[in-house]
């Protein structure tokens, strides 16, 4: 899947792929052993962060699930 | 006002298999709506569950009728948010939606738990519930039915989706699923030509009264 930083999707898959070993051999497993998609994290989002703030999407200060505090009535 | 919609979806796969799926469910045949995905936040909690933020583009289609109320530079894309917790320990994954572009056209949240199905340990259930509003004064009740309209359709498609990525994951052919897939595509091809006949026919008329 492409990055919304064109020139970023590179880093994102290399990370992608990184992450998804990890998670399933490791973080599911109760592992808690280092992570070793660190590195290929930061570089990927030093990239998207960047593509981010050119692009003007407005994320930032948005809280984490923010959305799922109030819940109105239907 | 808000319209709110809720369902419940079964996977006939286990919980951890559905967990890794879930990161690698773009791109699948039924997701030529998403156009980007990024990771922007990840973190492992001290209480090992993992935290993360998916980005997603999507394309954002208004329907017909509301395109003469919209401003012409709308963009065609919506930015989504995608904030997930997942509890290896309980077995559970929770994830909530929200568009964070057009929220005063219309804000679709979606909020999602996957857990283990109580009938079989060996399957998925996934709660869904979603929220659907709209502060366009005078349209906002014509827009809340289009867009929960749109989202029971969205739901198949995910639920699809989700399973093709399954599927291959564990090296099945989705054979059955392209097979659909085709059927889908001349489906929407044909339904796609007889709206744009129906328009000609309509304009046509007109003309005819002119």
């Amino acid at each position: 899947m492409n990055s919304v930083g064109e020139g970023c999707t590179d880093l994102k898959r290399e990370y992608d792929q990184c992450f998804n070993r990890w998670f399933a051999e490791h973080f599911l497993k109760g592992d808690r052993s280092s992570d070793p998609c660190t590195e290929m994290f930061k570089k990927y989002q030093s990239c998207v962060q960047k593509a981010i703030k050119e692009k003007d999407i407005p994320i930032d200060g948005v809280e984490f699930m923010e959305q799922d505090k109030e819940k109105p009535d239907s | 006002m808000v319209k709110y919609f809720q369902c419940v979806g079964l996977l006939k796969n286990t919980w951890d298999q559905v967990f890794l799926a879930f990161w690698q469910r773009y791109p699948n045949p039924y997701s030529n709506h998403v156009l980007t995905e990024d990771i922007v936040f990840r973190e492992v909690t001290p209480d090992n569950c993992l935290v993360s933020r998916r980005l997603l583009t999507k394309t954002n289609r208004a329907p017909r009728w509301a395109e003469r109320f919209l401003p012409k530079h709308m963009a065609c894309s919506a930015y989504i948010i995608e904030d997930s917790v997942v509890d290896p320990k309980n077995r559970t994954m929770t994830t909530v939606t929200w568009n964070i572009t057009h929220a005063r056209l219309m804000e679709v949240r979606e909020r999602c738990v996957y857990a283990v199905n109580p009938d079989n340990s060996n399957w998925t259930e996934i709660k869904r519930e979603a929220w659907i509003s709209s502060s366009l004064t005078g349209l906002s009740r014509a827009i809340q039915e289009f867009g929960v309209a749109r989202f029971k359709k969205s739901v198949t498609k995910t639920m699809k989706g989700f399973e093709y990525v399954l599927a291959k994951m564990q090296g099945e052919t989705p054979s059955k699923t392209l097979a659909e897939t085709a059927t889908e595509r001349a489906r929407e091809t044909a339904l796609a030509a007889k709206e744009k006949a129906k328009d000609l026919a309509s304009q046509a008329q007109k003309k005819q009264y002119v």
